[in-house]
């Protein structure tokens, strides 16, 4: 369904896709060792296999430039996603392949030199842009440096992390980035992706890259289990997460599972005091887009019944993955008010750190924000 | 299973105790390889009390995540004169197949089955043991149950020959494959065995666990029992996608498939999105004639339990229209922990016509008997 923004107050966008244009740009970003090393070795391109550069799904076809790509330059983006939309605020998400190098050192100067991209070249020059920061996560210490070293940055409102890692994301080994994330009031973000460290299915590694990306949302299933199970949000209750290009139709039947094996099993995980749904509900946002649900309109919205909530959906366009066509984001019957708390109250509620952002309290960042 | 749970809602529960069902997924218990030593040569004799049997996983005994009951069984189903859950007919005839109605059992036999099992030699030799074990010990004696064509399924050749060994063999209701392979199900190597069931009239069953050596999550393996049996819908999800990505629908037309004990309510979901993401990249797999849902819900089947419970109950109802009353098949699990009652598996409010179709009538289709 396509919607009139202009009825609305300003959308927030929790999901868009900054391109890094080539490792050139980022080589002010790099120390002297690393300039040098990418020139001496020849280093590629972190292009994650997980979009490649061609594929339809990475690119709209209406939004590619010559090159097949886009989203390489603020002015791009705010062009095609933020303008079209009447979007106010729109989240970065970098997903230039910092989280695969094998090595720490190599994964964490990368990190470093994105977020110091996109610092300069887009969160100075649109204010309307928020980011998240990248992690090496390959390094849980040197995941934390780089979520302290630029925490004081208030356009940096969440901290990302891909849904396919080296080992779950629930785990304790993890738990530090989630410690810094909440000590600083940012979100962490889950967005579709992998390091390739695992197979990308419980079965191993698949054919096609239609089943792989198919494949992602099964990812995201199992790393709410973990994260549940793990007692992550037991152990940091003013965490958020959001699940970005996630899909969330699977939620409801998913908890359904996972609420029957916490009632039979529930002793082996005694933190976990309260149904997992709850828990969801109180910690836990989704990515509007891409919307993988029924046809029919009437079984979408029986399906958001299902939901238990109206507050779980954040506004998202993808931008600038193929999910939709022209301006038609929103599912087809969705009222206003749900629209309204999906592009603004949800996504406030997801990331506190947009209402921190350029303005001294509260009350006018919100004014500033949406209005 | 082995909980009071809640009906929060209120909700009168569906009994079938009028109702002649089929369960499709119930486990005989091999009571030990040394069970299967009338159909085993001396030299795996041998082999296993040298080596024993390994799988790809952590302990010579046991599974790599502790179960949540002992046998992962009811505690009700230890049969009073021994030998574990699921190990004597008399029993199992008594406390499940009379009182529960049961026409048509389909008998899943899991460890020590030598699915799986890491020296393939083994595996063959053990999974052959098991079906003329199910013949000996059950479907001869008792004319209800039916027996799977338990295959090695990691060494195609010989699964393809264990199927045609037993072709038309009336003991046997389908072939039985675990649904963690090595390798997604759809690759090519797996393809002969496919062939040879449908060639035999046979569905092919995935039935949730196995030990294809992968970590349990494409995020690494996790640490609790609760989030293995939670991530069977997960690795089963995938497995569907990819017999459906690798065209073995298309190129099979007559292969009928089962996925059993994996849960159903993620599949309205999977149908949805496989759907949408495929019409983009369809360009990749020009093999596919049809929209993904359209050859699962002609090919593929789901047993029902553990059948999810939503508060309200009701709504479960809309996951099974979403799918399609025809594409479910009763099963209990009997004797394990986790066993749905028949009795107690459905909320009220459905049609005389979808309750049969759901206790017995889309058994009857898939199973032909």
């Amino acid at each position: 369904m396509a919607v009139d923004f202009k009825s609305f107050q300003k959308p927030i966008d929790c999901d868009v896709h900054p391109v890094v244009p080539g490792l050139p740009s980022l080589m002010p970003y790099l120390d002297d060792m690393w300039r040098e090393m990418v020139l001496r070795r020849g280093i590629d391109e972190l292009v994650s296999i997980s979009y490649p550069t061609h594929s339809p799904m990475t690119t709209r076809a209406d939004w590619r430039g010559a090159d097949g790509r886009t989203a390489t330059t603020p002015e791009l983006l705010a062009a095609q996603a933020l303008d079209p939309f009447g979007t106010g605020t729109a989240i970065l998400n970098c997903l230039y392949g910092v989280q695969l190098p094998f090595s720490e050192d190599m994964g964490a100067v990368f990190a470093r030199a994105v977020n110091d991209w996109i610092a300069k070249e887009w969160l100075d020059r649109d204010p309307r842009l928020r980011a998240s920061i990248v992690v090496p996560v390959q390094s849980t210490e040197l995941a934390v440096e780089e979520i302290e070293r630029l925490a004081g940055d208030k356009r940096f409102v969440s901290v990302l992390l891909l849904v396919m890692g080296e080992v779950p994301l629930g785990r304790r080994q993890h738990w530090p980035i989630y410690a810094a994330a909440e000590r600083h009031g940012l979100s962490i973000s889950i967005h579709a992706g992998s390091s390739y460290r695992n197979p990308p299915s419980p079965v191993g590694w698949t054919s096609y890259y239609t089943e792989e990306y198919i494949n992602q949302a099964g990812a995201f299933q199992t790393q709410l289990t973990s994260l549940i199970c793990e007692g992550v949000f037991a152990k940091f209750p003013g965490l958020k997460v959001v699940m970005l290009e996630s899909g969330f139709t699977w939620l409801p039947g998913y908890l359904w599972r996972l609420e029957k094996f916490w009632k039979g099993i529930r002793m082996e995980v005694p933190w976990v005091d309260r149904p997992p749904g709850q828990i969801v509900r109180e910690h836990v946002r989704f990515s509007l887009q891409p919307v993988d649900g029924p046809p029919e309109a009437a079984a979408m919205l029986r399906l958001m019944e299902h939901m238990q909530s109206d507050e779980l959906l954040v506004f998202s366009t993808d931008y600038p993955h193929w999910q939709f066509d022209g301006q038609d984001v929103m599912p087809e019957g969705f009222s206003p008010e749900l629209i309204r708390k999906i592009t603004i109250d949800n996504p406030l509620n997801a990331f506190p750190r947009l209402l921190s952002g350029t303005s001294k309290n509260q009350a006018a960042s919100k004014q500033e924000l949406t209005s | 299973m082995n909980v009071d749970v809640l009906n929060r809602s209120g909700t009168h529960l569906s009994s079938s105790n009028k109702l002649m069902i089929a369960d499709c997924d119930i486990h005989p218990r091999i009571k030990g390889v040394k069970a299967l030593y009338p159909w085993l040569s001396k030299r795996w004799q041998e082999h296993l009390e040298t080596f024993g049997l390994t799988h790809r996983q952590p302990y010579e005994k046991g599974p790599a995540y502790p179960k949540a009951q002992p046998m992962a069984s009811r505690r009700d189903s230890f049969p009073p004169g021994g030998g574990g859950p699921g190990s004597d007919l008399a029993f199992m005839a008594w406390q499940h197949l009379d009182p529960n109605n049961v026409e048509l059992g389909i008998l899943n036999p899991l460890t020590p089955s030598g699915q799986g099992a890491i020296n393939p030699d083994l595996s063959g030799a053990l999974t052959h043991a098991v079906n003329e074990w199910q013949i000996e010990e059950w479907t001869s004696r008792d004319s209800r149950l039916k027996a799977s064509i338990v295959v090695p399924y990691e060494d195609t050749a010989a699964s393809v020959a264990e199927i045609e060994r037993y072709a038309g063999n009336p003991h046997f209701a389908q072939v039985l494959l675990l649904s963690r392979t090595g390798e997604p199900p759809g690759q090519r190597r797996y393809w002969p065995i496919y062939e040879a069931a449908t060639a035999a009239g046979l569905p092919v069953a995935f039935h949730a666990f196995g030990h294809g050596g992968n970590p349990g999550t494409a995020g690494g393996w996790p640490s609790y029992y609760i989030e293995d049996m939670v991530g069977h819908a997960q690795s089963s999800q995938a497995g569907l996608v990819s017999l459906v990505v690798e065209g073995v629908f298309e190129r099979i037309p007559g292969l009928k498939v089962v996925m059993v004990e994996a849960g159903s309510a993620w599949a309205p979901s999977l149908l949805w999105r496989m759907d949408r993401q495929w019409r983009k990249l369809k360009a990749e797999t020009p093999h596919l004639q049809r929209l993904p849902s359209e050859y699962v819900k002609s090919q593929v089947w789901f047993s029902t339990q553990p059948l999810e419970e939503p508060e309200p109950r009701e709504q479960l109802l809309d996951a099974i229209e979403w799918l399609g009353w025809d594409r479910f098949v009763f099963a209990t699990d009997y004797p394990h922990w986790d066993f749905d009652d028949p009795a107690a598996a459905l909320p009220v409010r459905i049609s005389e016509e979808n309750r049969r179709k759901f206790f017995r009538g889309n058994a009857a289709a898939v199973y032909g008997r």
